[in-house]
Formats: structure tokens, sequence, C-alpha cells
């Protein structure tokens, strides 16, 4: 991909980031709302040799399979500031299952905010596929097999290169990098109408504003576009995409919800959550949803669970599940490296290498559950802003972020890693 | 303006939410559309909680809810104006 080499124009602004006072952080905010320029955007992240920026530097003990958690988590406990991602599945699968296994896992391995990967497989095929895998974006990567090794043996061999990964990564260099280079994903969760009403739209003016920027974007939960399909239909950047996206969702209620379902799905879609907040029907829930796309941006393809792009900026759909730990897990392992959350009563979700920004409009849930709010737009609600200034200020947020701000879900210890199974195992 | 008891996407809509905590019943609630940015007043017949909504009208069963300017499902008992309309009231026509 012939990326546009930045122009090198160093205006040095880039410094004393983490100091700014409310007052100065106001000022940018109005300034990307005037004049919107990229390089009020710019944020320092790490290019890999693929050319995608990354803005967390993780050092990942990936198992290929539930029999390798516990020396993969042996590793991460004996090397300290690297990062083991246990899982339930690996074992088994066969057909278009296995090939979504084995893409989520290459792809989180590939993910730019990954500087190395040690894989752990209880035996080498497997593991160094997924390990060939990752090494094709460049980065280093190496695999471990237990058979053979026993668990004892494995680990020791596995925290040595653990250990030179985690030195070599800390060494890395950040460079400066815009919005062109910024790869994110939404999902919204606990949602309530509050929601609708406010942290989905604000999700939407910041997806609005960053598309024209050139900003890789994306959005799934084809279960909760139920109701909503034919006005999401629309939103495709042509026809032919608009009809994929139906052909998409029509697979999925032909082949999981209508084997399946019993005579109703209410309590499941929408949650009893979502009830208790008062969402009522399915059909309200997907157009709430939908604001999070904005008012004007189209879709330019849809793509598989865990596909990663491959049209250039614009905003993608991606065909997931509607449970936000596998929807987020999905899109980590497409690439997408920072994700916007909007929730209402207060969904607590993160994962382990695409740090997660939580927003909410809703006032009782920002009171009650604060240290999980990185961004609270109840004002909305009460008129004290309009959703152009909270879109102004997700922006904000999200580049701080980039910048190496943590996350509410990072420093409370959320990574909820969660496989996506299509079917049974052999 | 002062913070607005409840709120209405759009024009078309039959119904608006509560977005302040605490509303009793028999309480004349101010609202704001959003569409048009215009501000009505309602008188709620039901102590709503947040997020819940409000009927802006009266419905009969089988008559459709609109929200966001689209269907959200249909009414499966009467609803009086100022009503708090929910599960008990509105049910999906998908499932």
């Amino acid at each position: 991909m012939a990326r546009k080499a930045k122009k090198a124009k160093s205006k040095k602004k880039t410094a004393g980031k983490a100091g700014n006072s409310g007052r100065k952080t106001a000022a940018r905010v109005v300034s990307i709302a005037g004049a919107r320029k990229a390089r009020d955007l710019a944020f320092m992240g790490w290019r890999r040799n693929n050319g995608r920026v990354g803005v967390r530097n993780h050092v990942l003990i990936l198992p290929l399979d539930d029999l390798s958690n516990a020396a993969a988590e042996a590793v991460a406990n004996n090397i300290k500031g690297t990062l083991a991602i246990p899982h339930s599945y690996g074992r088994l699968q066969f057909g278009e299952d296995l090939e979504l296994f084995f893409r989520t896992l290459i792809g989180t391995g590939s993910n730019p905010n990954v500087a190395a990967v040690v894989v752990i497989g209880i035996e080498p095929g497997w593991a160094g596929r997924v390990a060939d895998g990752i090494a094709k974006t460049g980065k280093p990567v190496k695999a471990f097999a237990i058979e053979q090794n026993g668990d004892i043996q494995t680990i020791a061999a596995a925290s040595r290169q653990a250990k030179e990964y985690l030195q070599w990564a800390s060494e890395l260099k950040r460079e400066e990098c815009g919005p062109r280079d910024l790869w994110v994903s939404v999902k919204c969760g606990e949602s309530d109408t509050t929601s609708g009403l406010a942290s989905n739209p604000t999700v939407g003016n910041f997806i609005d504003k960053m598309d024209v920027l050139g900003a890789t974007t994306c959005f799934g939960e084809t279960s909760e576009i139920t109701g909503a399909e034919m006005v999401c239909a629309t939103r495709g950047k042509t026809k032919a995409i608009g009809n994929r996206f139906l052909k998409t969702f029509q697979a999925y209620m032909d082949e999981v919800i209508e084997p399946y379902k019993t005579d109703d799905l209410s309590e499941s879609q929408p949650t009893k959550g979502n009830i208790e907040g008062g969402l009522t029907t399915i059909e309200e829930k997907a157009f709430g949803n939908l604001e999070k796309i904005g008012k004007k941006t189209k879709y330019v393809d849809v793509l598989d669970p865990a596909e990663t792009p491959k049209k250039g900026p614009g905003l993608y759909f991606m065909d997931t599940s509607s449970a936000a730990a596998e929807c987020v897990t999905l899109q980590a392992a497409a690439g997408f490296v920072v994700h916007l959350f909007p929730t209402g009563q207060g969904n607590i979700i993160g994962n382990p290498i695409e740090p997660v920004i939580k927003l909410s409009a809703n006032p009782r849930t920002v009171r009650t559950m604060p240290e999980h709010v990185d961004l609270d737009v109840s004002g909305i609600l009460r008129r004290e802003m309009n959703l152009d200034q909270a879109g102004d200020k997700l922006i904000d947020i999200t580049i701080r972020t980039c910048n190496g701000r943590l996350t509410a879900a990072e420093t409370l210890g959320h990574r909820e890693f969660v496989l996506t199974k299509l079917y049974r195992s052999a | 303006m002062a913070a607005p008891h409840f709120i209405v996407h759009d024009t078309t809509d039959s119904v608006g939410v509560v977005v302040v905590e605490g509303i009793k019943k028999g309480q004349t609630l101010t609202g704001w559309v959003m569409a048009t940015d215009d501000t009505v007043k309602l008188a709620c017949l039901d102590a709503i909680p947040i997020g819940h909504k409000i009927a802006l009208a009266s419905m009969k069963k089988g008559d459709t809810v609109l929200k966001y300017g689209h269907d959200i499902g249909k009414v499966v008992k009467p609803i009086k104006k100022g009503g708090h309309v929910h599960i008990h009231n509105l049910k999906t026509k998908r499932w």
C-alpha cells in the first residue's frame, strides 16, 4: 500500500500534552470544530513494519488452545509487562469455524497494538500456523509446543523469549501520526434510551467528522440492526454494497434465528438490562444503535467476522455477534486500534489489546458507576451541550487515549477476549 | 432553556423519553423536540423511570408506535396520553 509519507511539517506541538489544563483542552476542541485540520489530530503512535500504526505496545503471550492457557499465564507471570490472553477454544474445530478461529488468533497477534508475540500450543502444527500468519506483518513472533517438553520446560523457554521481546519492544520509538493512521471500531452495550438519544449520536458525530479526514472505522452487531435493516441498507456507498449487507443480515436470520428461536426473543433482544433502561422492542433498539454511524457516512464494504478491511479508509460493516466482548474481539482481530463504546445502563467491557473508551449519557450510570466512564455526555440531555460539542469531546479523548491515556477499562483490568464459535466441534 | 423532563426525537413520534429521575404521577412535564427545537408540555399519568417512554397521544390496540420517525412496534393494550409506554403495552412486530 503506497501510504503517503507524512509531510515532514515538524510543527512541534506534541510536547507537554499530558499537562494540558482544562482551558487549553477546550481551546483545542474548538479548533477541531472550527478548522477540523488533520494536524490538530496528531498523536504519537508506533508504526509497525507493515505500515500500520498502533497506540499500545503489547508483548502478547497467545495460547493456541484452552490447554495452553496455564503455560501462557505462567509466562506472563514470569515476565512482568507481557500480556497473556487465555480463551476457551482451539481444539477439534473444523471448516468455516476453524477458519474464523485462525483468522481471529492471527489477526489478534497481527494487530498493530501488539509489538511481538509468543504463541504456545499443545502441539507444534497449529501453533506454527498461527505464528506464520502473524509473521507476515514483519513483527517478531515465535511458537512453542508443550508435547514432548511439558509445561515447565515450555514455560522456561517461552519466558526467555518473552523477556527478549519485551526489552526490545520497550525501546521502540513512537512517531507523529494522523487521522489516516487511525482505525477506530464502535459498538454499544447495555443500551437504553439515552444511548439512542445522546451517546450513540455522539459516536455518529465522531464518525462523520473522522470519515472525511481519512480514518478507517467499523460497526457491526448484525442482530441488533433487526427492524432497521432496510434503513441500514441505504447507508451502503452503492446499492450493491447495501445489498451485500442485506444478504449478510438475511443469512444471520436464516441460519441463527430461525432454527433456534422459540416463540419470542424478547428479554434476549432487547436484553433484560435494555428493558430496565426503557427500551421495549428490538426495532427501537436497532434505530438507536444505527445512530452510531452518523448522519452522512456511508459504509464502503461488508466484512466477514475478523476480516481486515482492504478498500482503504472509510466506514466498514462487519458481520458480528452483538455480545460486547465477542464483537470487540473480532474488530480488534481485524486490526482496529481504538474502540468507542457508548453505554446506557453501564456495560463494563474492555479488551486486552484494543483500548475501549466508554461514554454514557445516562446521569444515573455516570453517578453510580463513574469509575467505568471515560466521557460523560449526559449534558446533552440537559441541553447543556449539543452533539457537535459532544463529538469534539469524544475526538479529544480518543486522541488522548492514542497518546497513552489509560481508559477506565484498562485501569480496572478488563481484558475480555472472547472468541466467536460458529458451531459445535468435531 | 431549562433542562427538559423528556425528549422527543422526531415530529412524527408518538412517544418521548423521560431523561430525569424521580418523575411523579400527575406532574406537568416539559419536553424538548430535538428535530425542531420546540418545547412541549404534557401531564404525566404515571411515575415513569428515567429512560422510559411517555405517550404523546392516546393510542388504541393495534396502533403502530413511532420513534426516530420509524415503526418500533404495536400497541397491545390501550395507552392514554401521558401514560408509561413499555413492555406491558407495546410489543415488537418481529418476534
